[in-house]
């Protein structure tokens, strides 16, 4: 049996006596995330600078059977990061540069711990005809733990979930090998994550980090106007917004979609906010889409079934800011400092069910509530979320909040949504709905690359 | 009444971490999270530690006590953080910090540095008679009827670098014709570092004692060598009956460049400049430094990339620059910030700071610039363009 101190050393000589802690501190702080799962220490954090540190990290671990968990930000909100096992947690942050720009093929390669704003930043410096899918998580958020997560960000109804725009991967396997994935295993270019090959990238994508740790991860990157404005559609007839959804999609004009509701300040109550995205090059460009969108609702419009807002330049600067804090400041509207969503991808048909059992969970357990829906792909589904904020300092609202994020969730899946960034309950939940063919099949697949269960056990876990 | 301020608001925070960052997200702009790279060192890291102690759920340690004295105050998390509370974090840390000062759990550094200024009025254990022995040199003390009184500060009294810039502004000030005049060995430590710390009854003592050295003596204004004091007497004072006029030297220097009371000479040189956090980000004096250094023919002002509200700290703030708690490694602040004035090829990092001085002009000689980069306060620069 090696002892405690043994393994302290041994992540010492590997990442220097810097980078590696198991004082009560770290462990208690990343034991948890700003959510509602219930906490579990770690007992060593260690932050490694190379993909060489991590690939010796890893093999101790394999060799010693000890857990491990990669880790972003702790952003998903859900646990998933959480180390339900002890074990060592790796904070990849400090792997963090950003390794190339294709200009031409239109790509980035970045490091694991690379952060949102770190590439939004260098994007926009160096590469402003260039943007990626900025989701509306704080810029701490890793661009690989989003992938990992399917995430979603500003270009989803365009181009899908921020997963779909991996273009390729260098990966550390369970038992120590580095491996690439997509065009960059046969070629030096990282243009494909998998076609014409094979695409293995399956095998780690949403599978948070329990069949290896990604430490480079190459990104589309799509061209960025040069203009870009946004126009708030109002309705109070929730049974009319699919339709609107689907109309404003079907311009194919529109950069994204996102529908807030939320009760208060009460001039929100009972109203679903539109916010619909255009860009443009240059002001002809803009007006056209415009029009584009006007005439897409006209008739709800004339029926005053939809107004539009009209909003200063001042009115639409929060909601054109990329990420949006307003996002994370529904953590403080009660001056409690929590919140947390269940997130699930659903055809947007269910819009009205969802906005209703939202309204019904809420009242039933006191807490208060907000969704913020964004559309992904051309209408083919959207991640709707039941959001609730608690306050951190209240622990009968906190279990409030979790008793109705739960029963949504489980309402959720009845109307045949798939739970996003699922909490390791929710998992399960779905693990038992799953074809056993397929759940078969995702457990020979763990059993295949992760031999001896180290990696993030408790996420995926499969009896 | 601070202390229940921040035990009944500390769980607000969410750690999103916008905390970390400057305004474009382009880098890491805390100094103790880019230093150690621990979630634990971030703002939001700190303030979950805190209010896990104050819930039982973890003991104070050594440990934790570096970890909340590690911050330097600079107050980037304010400015970033996206929620209501943000203008009271600073205040959330140093209740903290003044909860661990009244139970006596201080990291023995902080243990000394409190000693000193309570034995010596200055951090550095250094005599009060030789507070102006190294510098002064004839500089007039300071009389009823004299429009200034110039307020050096512990580090220009008795830090070499400070000493330089001391000399330099009363040269500058002197050349001018303004009136003024200095306190000299009759000077006390301003307060600042030890409020930061979170010694409040050590503080109010300091304060009470040169506002009523100011009252006797009739002082009106004034002016500061230093940044430190400056935000002490303009935004803490009053609270304690201490209302006068308070400049910082620059704004004195802009004024006196914008009535041409100086007569300045060509001087060709690539400057760039170091916003100091008790200036800038507390003060929101941003400007007048610039015009001081504009209104020398020919010099050239190259902005870093984080500059103004986005400035990054050079690690001195909270005792820092004597403490040292940030120091170690190329990842150090100060030698962070060094590289990122180097990159924009100035040949001189001009600062309006003595604690910004002094860590600055180590870490140009721990990145081996010294003979790239020199590190000269706004009144040297002055100084040496005087015709």
């Amino acid at each position: 049996m090696v002892t405690t101190n043994a393994i302290y050393e041994s992540l010492t000589k590997i990442v220097g006596k810097d980078y590696v802690s198991a004082s009560k501190e770290e462990r208690y702080f990343y034991a948890r995330d700003g959510g509602l799962m219930p906490p579990h220490e770690p007992d060593f954090v260690v932050l490694p600078r190379t993909t060489e540190e991590v690939q010796q990290i890893v093999r101790l671990a394999n060799r010693e059977r000890i857990p491990i968990v990669p880790a972003g930000a702790g952003l998903a909100l859900t646990g998933l990061v959480i180390p339900q096992r002890g074990g060592i947690v790796v904070d990849m942050k400090r792997m963090d540069s950003i390794l190339e720009v294709n200009e031409r093929a239109r790509y980035v390669i970045v490091e694991g711990g690379t952060t949102q704003g770190a590439l939004k930043s260098y994007l926009q410096k160096h590469y402003p005809h260039l943007r990626h899918s900025i989701p509306d998580a704080p810029p701490s958020a890793t661009v690989v733990a989003n992938a990992v997560i399917h995430g979603q960000g500003r270009l989803a109804h365009q181009h899908g979930f921020n997963s779909d725009m991996v273009s390729g991967l260098e990966v550390v396997l369970p038992t120590g090998e580095v491996c690439r994935i997509g065009s960059c295993s046969v070629s030096p270019y990282w243009f494909s994550k998998g076609p014409p090959l094979p695409d293995l990238s399956g095998l780690f994508l949403g599978w948070f980090g329990t069949t290896g740790i990604i430490t480079k991860l190459g990104l589309k990157l799509y061209p960025c106007k040069k203009m870009r404005d946004v126009m708030v559609l109002l309705t109070d007839k929730v049974e009319l917004v699919p339709d609107i959804l689907l109309r404003l999609s079907h311009t194919e004009m529109v950069e994204d979609v996102v529908i807030s509701a939320q009760p208060l300040p009460l001039r929100f109550r009972g109203t679903f906010w539109i916010m619909t995205y255009v860009t443009g090059d240059s002001d002809e460009e803009l007006e056209f889409k415009r029009k584009m969108v006007w005439n897409a609702v006209w008739d709800y419009f004339q029926s005053r079934d939809v107004g539009f807002i009209s909003t200063s330049p001042e009115g639409k600067a929060p909601l054109l800011s990329m990420p949006s804090k307003d996002t994370t400041r529904f953590a403080d509207v009660a001056k409690g400092g929590g919140f947390q969503y269940a997130g699930p991808i659903t055809p947007i048909e269910k819009f009205p069910a969802f906005i209703r059992k939202l309204e019904e969970v809420a009242a039933k357990y006191n807490v208060f509530y907000g969704s913020t829906t964004r559309l992904i792909g051309s209408g083919h589904c959207m991640m709707f979320s039941f959001s609730f904020s608690f306050n951190r300092a209240n622990p009968d609202e906190m279990a409030r909040a979790k008793k109705a994020l739960d029963e949504c969730s489980k309402f959720a899946l009845e109307e045949g949504a798939v739970l996003w960034k699922p909490d390791r309950d929710e998992q399960k939940m779905m693990m038992e709905r799953m074809d056993p063919n397929t759940l078969e099949l995702m457990k020979k697949i763990k059993q295949l690359l992760d031999p001896n269960g180290i990696m993030n056990p408790g996420n995926w876990e499969m009896k | 009444m601070m202390q229940q301020s921040y035990v009944s608001q500390i769980h607000r925070c969410f750690r999103c971490g916008y905390c970390k960052f400057p305004t474009d997200y382009s880098s890491f702009n805390c100094p103790p999270y880019r230093r150690f790279r621990f979630e634990t060192y971030s703002t939001g890291g700190r303030l979950w530690l805190v209010y896990a102690c104050l819930k039982g759920e973890i003991e104070w340690s050594e440990h934790l006590a570096q970890i909340l004295y590690t911050c330097t105050t600079c107050r980037n998390c304010a400015e970033q953080c996206p929620m209501k509370f943000a203008p009271d974090i600073i205040e959330w840390i140093v209740g903290a910090r003044s909860d661990m000062v009244e139970k006596g759990r201080i990291p023995p550094r902080v243990a000394r540095f409190f000693e000193a200024v309570q034995g010596y009025s200055n951090p550095f254990k250094l005599l009060r008679s030789d507070r102006a022995a190294a510098w002064a040199n004839g500089t007039k003390p300071y009389s009823p009827g004299d429009e200034f009184l110039l307020y050096i500060g512990c580090l220009g009294s008795y830090d070499e670098n400070g000493q330089k810039m001391a000399k330099s502004l009363v040269q500058v000030l002197t050349e001018s014709g303004v009136s003024f005049g200095i306190l000299g060995n009759d000077e006390e430590c301003c307060g600042n570092e030890v409020y930061m710390l979170g010694e409040m009854g050590l503080f109010q003592s300091l304060a009470e004692k040169n506002i009523r050295k100011f009252k006797e003596l009739g002082v009106k204004k004034i002016v500061t060598l230093c940044p430190h004091g400056y935000n002490a007497m303009k935004n803490n004072y009053p609270r304690l009956d201490g209302g006068f006029e308070i400049y910082h030297y620059t704004e004195l220097l802009a004024e006196l460049v914008k009535s041409k009371r100086l007569k300045l000479r060509h001087n060709s040189i690539k400057v760039t400049y170091q916003d100091p956090c008790f200036l800038g980000r507390y003060n929101n004096v941003y400007d007048e430094p610039r015009q001081v250094l504009q209104s020398i023919p020919g010099l050239e002002l190259r902005e870093m990339e984080r500059h103004k509200k986005d400035a990054f700290c050079c690690g001195g703030g909270s005792g820092n620059f004597v403490m040292d708690l940030l120091a170690g490694d190329e990842n150090s602040p100060a030698r962070v910030r060094v590289r990122e004035a180097y990159a924009t090829g100035a040949e001189a990092l001009a600062v309006a700071c003595p604690a910004c001085m002094t860590m600055l002009t180590d870490a140009v000689k721990a990145e081996n610039l010294e003979t790239k980069l020199a590190v000269k306060d706004i009144s040297q620069l002055l100084k040496e363009s005087l015709s």
